[in-house]
């Protein structure tokens, strides 16, 4: 399966990258000679064969449903690039 | 008493705690090597003021009987390790001005039990490389050099400033994390001893996430021993993971010394990949004559799936990660590179956070991951997991206590020799590697002997799942039967001498 232009434009918009001119080329070379690395898999035979959801057979851990840490805002927004009382800031969204 | 930075780390112990040596002194001496060995690029970030406080603390503890396990050892943590109030960066640029306001639990793990942090080692860009040349500080450089060359030589990746600096003697010890082999290749590539532990092992919480299902920390060290005891602390159940697990820790360094006598150890011939170095070869028939010679059994046996972890690797790792890196879009935390508007933000922020081979993984990982692909691609190289943990878990019924590999497929290559234009050369760095993390298997590397170009060459022994002791039994086998290796002179620090640098 090999990709072309269109695809390295959508998956890089779903992924959130914004490309350079010229990048494009590249990635669609880059990628498709990883695809066709990984294409070695379709040799195995996997029928009837589970997928492994856990690298260990163990039951998920449950904890209590309760508060445990809080009252820590300015240590939370500590790092945000831009903030405003306790909340972290973005270019505005709505209209 | 000689120069405090050549003890080994269970000496270094043993001379604190009888007050021979004081943290204060073994301190300053890591703190000078760290300082001239500024050529290698191993730290991203020194914390000198930290490490005497730590270390006066720890004398201090010491005078009033209080010694813990690793009281006043000077160690180098590696910058995927959250630090409370000291920067860090997983090597990227999107997170290069972030300072956590917690620690990770395995790195307050080890200052409850006496450490001291001289500061935060070097890494590929969140982990993603096998040569730490994708750090956005630059790549750490070995202390070793091939016979006759000044050719900078990677220390391997991506735990690359930790392999480097414990080489090169500026810590003691350091924490690295191997997701698919990154602990263990760097560890062969300098002459030291690093050991991924069974997944679960060690807690995840507070270590920058790359692949969640592969990610695990431990230690690279000079000596086995000296693994065994970092790997006691590190290691534990936290709450905090649900991943991690609930079996006590045992006494690692007990292990140390153990007869190997009867022990039942796997050769498997798909390990024997055509074009493999003749020394490479040599070197695992030399590691077979070791264990036999020590009592113990060595068969043939197959792990047939072997050539397939790697493809499927390169789906689950990439996969993981793109999820996992969805959280760096400039609001939180980290760089923030402004749009027009708030989905340009995040792109912009990302493209120029974000360097090349990460930019790459998150490419394919999204792909793999998007509407109509994910059968094929991510379910599919799950289920490849399942048949090669079958694999494994047929020899270990079998009889099987450990399998021997060789570590890697070369010796270390040269800084820019590889990773150009072709992701795909780097990648087979790992082959040896990846199946243990696809596997969850515990796995340690051992310097084992010298290349033609003399420089280090590891063997791989993989245990059954939470059975690092029988790992450390035979490791130690192999260190002792090994031929010293001797690092070069110190070509690095600034007061080499010019014809040596």
């Amino acid at each position: 399966m090999s990709i072309d232009q269109a695809t390295v434009r959508r998956v890089a918009q779903l992924a959130r990258l914004t490309l350079a001119e010229g990048e494009v080329d590249h990635l669609q070379g880059e990628l498709n000679a990883i695809l066709s690395f990984v294409a070695e898999l379709d040799a195995v035979d996997v029928e009837g064969v589970e997928p492994m959801t856990s690298v260990l057979p163990m039951r998920l851990k449950r904890r209590a449903d309760e508060v445990t840490d809080g009252g820590k805002a300015a240590l939370i927004v500590a790092n945000a690039p831009t903030s405003e009382d306790h909340l972290f800031a973005v270019p505005k969204v709505i209209e | 008493m000689s120069d405090p930075t050549s003890l080994t780390l269970a000496e270094a112990r043993d001379a604190v705690r009888s007050k021979s040596l004081s943290s204060r002194e073994l301190t300053e001496a890591h703190i000078g090597a760290m300082e001239a060995a500024r050529p290698l690029n191993t730290f991203i970030t020194e914390t000198p003021d930290r490490a005497l406080a730590m270390a006066d603390a720890a004398d201090a503890r010491i005078a009033r009987g209080e010694a813990g396990p690793l009281e006043g050892l000077p160690l180098g943590i590696k910058d995927l390790y959250c630090t409370e109030g000291v920067r860090t960066t997983a090597g990227s640029h999107i997170l290069g001005d972030f300072v956590p306001p917690y620690e990770s639990t395995v790195t307050s793990q080890l200052w409850r039990d006496g450490a001291v942090m001289l500061g935060k080692l070097n890494l590929d860009e969140f982990a993603m490389g096998s040569s730490n040349e994708t750090s956005y500080f630059g790549p750490a450089v070995s202390p070793w050099r091939k016979a006759g060359s000044n050719a900078a030589l990677v220390p391997g990746g991506s735990s690359g400033g930790s392999a480097a600096a414990v080489a090169a003697r500026l810590c003691l010890a350091a924490t690295a994390t191997d997701t698919g082999g990154s602990i263990r290749q760097p560890a062969a590539f300098t002459g030291t001893v690093g050991i991924k532990p069974t997944y679960g092992r060690c807690s995840r919480w507070g270590v920058v996430a790359f692949a969640s299902s592969l990610d695990q920390a431990g230690p690279i060290t000079r000596t086995v021993r000296d693994a065994a005891i970092m790997l006691r602390s590190m290691a534990g159940h936290d709450p905090k993971d649900s991943t991690s697990v609930d079996v006590a820790v045992p006494d690692y360094e007990a292990a140390i010394g153990a007869s190997v006598a009867g022990k039942v150890i796997g050769i498997p011939r798909e390990y024997r990949v055509d074009g493999m170095p003749a020394e490479i070869d040599a070197l695992w028939a030399e590691g077979i004559a070791w264990l036999k010679a020590a009592g113990a059994k060595v068969v043939d046996i197959s792990l047939p799936h072997t050539k397939y972890a790697l493809p499927a690797y390169y789906i689950v790792a990439p996969a993981e990660a793109s999820s996992n890196l969805a959280r760096y879009d400039g609001v939180r935390y980290g760089l923030r590179v402004p749009g027009r508007d708030i989905a340009e933000m995040y792109g912009n922020t990302r493209a120029a956070g974000f360097g090349a081979e990460v930019r790459r993984r998150i490419m394919i990982g999204t792909y793999v991951l998007s509407a109509g692909y994910y059968d094929a691609y991510y379910l599919k190289a799950q289920k490849i997991r399942t048949l090669v943990r079958r694999d494994f878990e047929t020899s270990f019924a079998e009889g099987i206590d450990a399998v021997l590999t060789p570590a890697t497929p070369s010796p270390a290559f040269a800084v820019g020799e590889k990773g150009g234009g072709d992701p795909i050369a780097m990648y087979l760095m790992d082959a040896f590697t990846v199946t243990v993390n696809m596997a969850g298997l515990p796995g340690i590397s051992v310097p084992a002997g010298l290349s033609a170009d003399k420089l280090p060459l590891g063997l791989q022994l993989i245990g059954r799942p939470f059975d690092e002791e029988t790992l450390f039994s035979l490791a130690e086998v192999l260190a002792r039967s090994a031929p010293a290796a001797t690092l070069p002179s110190d070509w690095w620090s600034a007061t080499a001498t010019a014809a040596n640098r």
